[in-house]
């Protein structure tokens, strides 16, 4: 069995995430994309997912909002998405039946990495936002008219900090600045008021100094709307920077799961604590060889056998490291490592 | 070291027309990359920093002269000591030049042919500089995978049959195929995850030790250039605004654009969190860039002057050189 986050008493999470499993079956084999992840995001939490490519970060927020295409499928788990005291369980809902679509993009909204291929080239931003408001908000039983919609999208878009916002809202998403189109999408995103916004790589595309405009505007953002976040980044720094919380992917499963603190000062996991290692500070001893992390992430149709990192691992237990899979275990009270070095449970398989 | 630089880049110039109408007419110019001028002493490693459009791709281009320059020279110290420019150079003389400077790509995915195996990817350089013998190139291959750490058996392979990190290690084997001096990286690591990202770094340090290269090293990721360069040229809008030892830039910059890319980045480290500082506005088009310095208008100390006069390069202390009225004045 998966961990079970044992808060008494305590309010429900606004997202359970179960031991999910997807894959995707192709001709050459079975990719596991998501192999048995577990995690929470309590209401106004900003859980960051930090992993390279492949570790299944990605798949996870498509699983999240049922945008899995096939040859993908979501083999078992629950995603469990609380609500008013009532719960549903996400994989259960017909990807394109109503219930889910009245969710997308209105209860779980998405930022995507490129927003340049996420607007539609041949209508301005102000209509497709628009467009999202009328479709999900609704003032007596009847959509809100045009007008109403559009006051609300200027006033989204001051928000978000678009100079002139009553000239932009008229403008196609191809006549702004990669800035500005960011900008443009996060107000979208907004538009429907979600409790839980997923941010799927959003500054990965922009230049640093844009990054950090739209970092703050997030971390602005989601202190006044409180807003709960899924941050998706294989950017260490962008992480620390961003998340209360942090869950550490590798191949599909959770390596190690703690507070931001604690993943950053106290890394228990050694693919974290490798990972730490290997990057080129600002403040360490420059054009001396860095600590590097062994061999490459092997390939998908490949995966090793017991725990996924052990073969490039430096602290790998000869013969139990192979041989079974770590669980994901509470070890300390909201720190989950799968590792033997701290305890002893493997899954069963 | 000998004392002249092996690239001596002086007011290199790229202007690219903005053609409009019907007629095509040409209607105005991107100044891509502006008076742009610097040196790479040899073994050194010059970083090239500055964020999209800045121009830092466009003066590795010009080097390398995959386009050529609208005026400026690059000047470069052959093997015996002569002073050459490349910059008006025809296809035929720049021939022998080529095979000194080699280039490694971004992405190690489009830049290497997926039909032919690595053999012929990374012996390509050595058939087109005539080495005609299909065993002196397989021979010359083993020693090159064998210098980037691969196992030369996989000289049959394909290019899909390797990782990202892999097939970087591939290009730079092709790049230095022709055992070239000056090797120009263009972002070289920034499609690598963190975890490969520290091999290939370390590898690069290696060989310019061990093969005595010269890297132009263009790069967005400051942490890199920090790690990897001992001089560091920053660009904005096509210029250079500041030019020194790296290790004086990361200690105290001089001009505000340098401090401000570096307050930018994020750091790894969730106790130092602050918004202080934060560039405001964008990047100028450099098809009209502001009057006065191209700076100002994001620039916190800018004055009445900076709207109107534009700052040269200047050298502020022996080795630094910054494109700022107040440069060593402001408390960045």
């Amino acid at each position: 069995m998966p961990p079970i986050h044992t808060a008494t008493n305590a309010p429900l999470p606004l997202l359970r995430v179960r031991d999910l499993h997807v894959a995707f079956k192709m001709d050459e084999g079975t990719v596991h994309a998501v192999d048995g992840l577990s995690f929470d995001v309590s209401p106004g939490q900003v859980v960051g997912i930090v992993g390279e490519s492949g570790c299944g970060k990605s798949v996870t927020m498509k699983a999240i909002l049922q945008l899995i295409e096939p040859p993908g499928r979501i083999v078992s788990g629950e995603i469990l998405y609380t609500h008013d005291n009532a719960t549903i369980d996400l994989t259960r809902l017909p990807p394109r039946g109503s219930a889910m679509r009245a969710l997308r993009g209105a209860e779980i909204a998405l930022i995507p990495q490129e927003p340049m291929a996420a607007f539609s080239p041949v209508h301005t931003v102000g209509e497709q936002i628009v467009e999202a408001i009328r479709l999900h908000e609704t003032s007596n039983g009847q959509p809100i008219s045009r007008r109403e919609a559009r006051a609300r999208t200027i006033e989204l878009f001051r928000d978000v900090g678009i100079a002139i916002p009553e000239q932009r809202v008229d403008a196609y998403s191809w006549q702004l600045s990669g800035g500005l189109r960011q900008r443009a999408m996060i107000a979208m995103a907004l538009s429907c008021r979600p409790r839980l916004l997923i941010a799927d790589e959003p500054t990965t595309a922009i230049d640093v100094t844009t990054q950090a405009q739209i970092l703050a505007l997030l971390r602005d953002l989601q202190r006044k709307y409180d807003t709960a976040i899924i941050f998706i980044t294989h950017d260490l720094g962008v992480i620390a920077q961003m998340a209360n919380h942090v869950v550490v992917m590798y191949l599909g499963r959770v390596m190690e799961e703690g507070t931001v603190d604690e993943i950053f000062h106290a890394p228990k996991h050694p693919y974290t604590r490798a990972l730490l290692r290997s990057m080129p500070s600002m403040h360490g001893e420059t054009q001396v060889a860095l600590p590097i992390i062994s061999g490459a992430l092997p390939h998908p149709f490949n995966r090793p056998s017991g725990c996924p990192f052990h073969p490039r691992c430096p602290d790998a237990i000869p013969d139990r490291c192979a041989a079974r899979v770590p669980l994901p275990i509470e070890v300390e009270p909201n720190r989950i490592v799968s590792c033997f070095l701290y305890h002893d449970e493997a899954e069963a398989r | 070291m000998s004392a002249a630089p092996l690239l001596d880049v002086r007011g290199l110039r790229k202007y690219f027309p903005i053609a409009k109408g019907f007629l095509q007419r040409v209607a105005g110019q991107v100044r891509a990359v502006d008076d742009v001028s610097f040196t790479v002493n040899e073994g050194e490693t010059l970083g090239l920093v500055g964020e999209s459009g800045c121009g830092k791709t466009t003066v590795s281009r010009c080097i390398l002269r995959a386009i050529d320059p609208t005026s400026g020279q690059v000047l470069y110290r052959t093997r015996d000591d002569r002073v050459v420019d490349l910059a008006p150079m025809s296809r035929q003389d720049l021939a022998p030049f080529r095979k000194e400077i080699q280039m490694i790509f971004q992405d190690p995915f489009g830049s290497l042919n997926p039909r032919m195996t690595l053999l012929d990817n990374v012996g390509e350089p050595l058939l087109v500089n005539g080495v005609r013998s299909r065993k002196q190139r397989m021979e010359r291959v083993a020693e090159l995978l064998r210098l980037v750490g691969l196992r030369p058996e996989f000289m049959h392979r394909f290019p899909h049959a390797f990782s990202g990190g892999q097939r970087q290690r591939i290009g730079i084997a092709r790049a230095l195929a022709t055992n070239p001096r000056l090797v120009v990286a263009d972002e070289p690591v920034s499609a690598l995850d963190v975890s490969v990202q520290a091999q290939v770094l370390n590898l690069l340090l290696e060989l310019q030790q061990s093969l005595r290269l010269t890297f132009l090293f263009v790069a967005h990721d400051l942490s890199v250039v920090r790690h990897i360069a001992d001089r560091v040229a920053v660009m904005y809008v096509g210029q250079l605004v500041e030019l020194a030892p790296t290790s004086a830039v990361f200690e105290r910059p001089y001009h505000p654009y340098t401090a401000a890319l570096m307050r930018a980045v994020p750091v790894p480290d969730p106790r130092v969190r602050n918004d202080d500082g934060i560039l405001r506005g964008e990047v100028p088009s450099p098809a009209a860039p502001p009057p006065g310095c191209y700076f100002h208008p994001r620039c916190r100390f800018a004055e009445d002057r900076c709207r109107v006069e534009a700052p040269t390069l200047r050298e502020i202390v022996p080795g630094r050189f910054a494109r700022c009225h107040f440069a060593g004045e402001l408390e960045l």
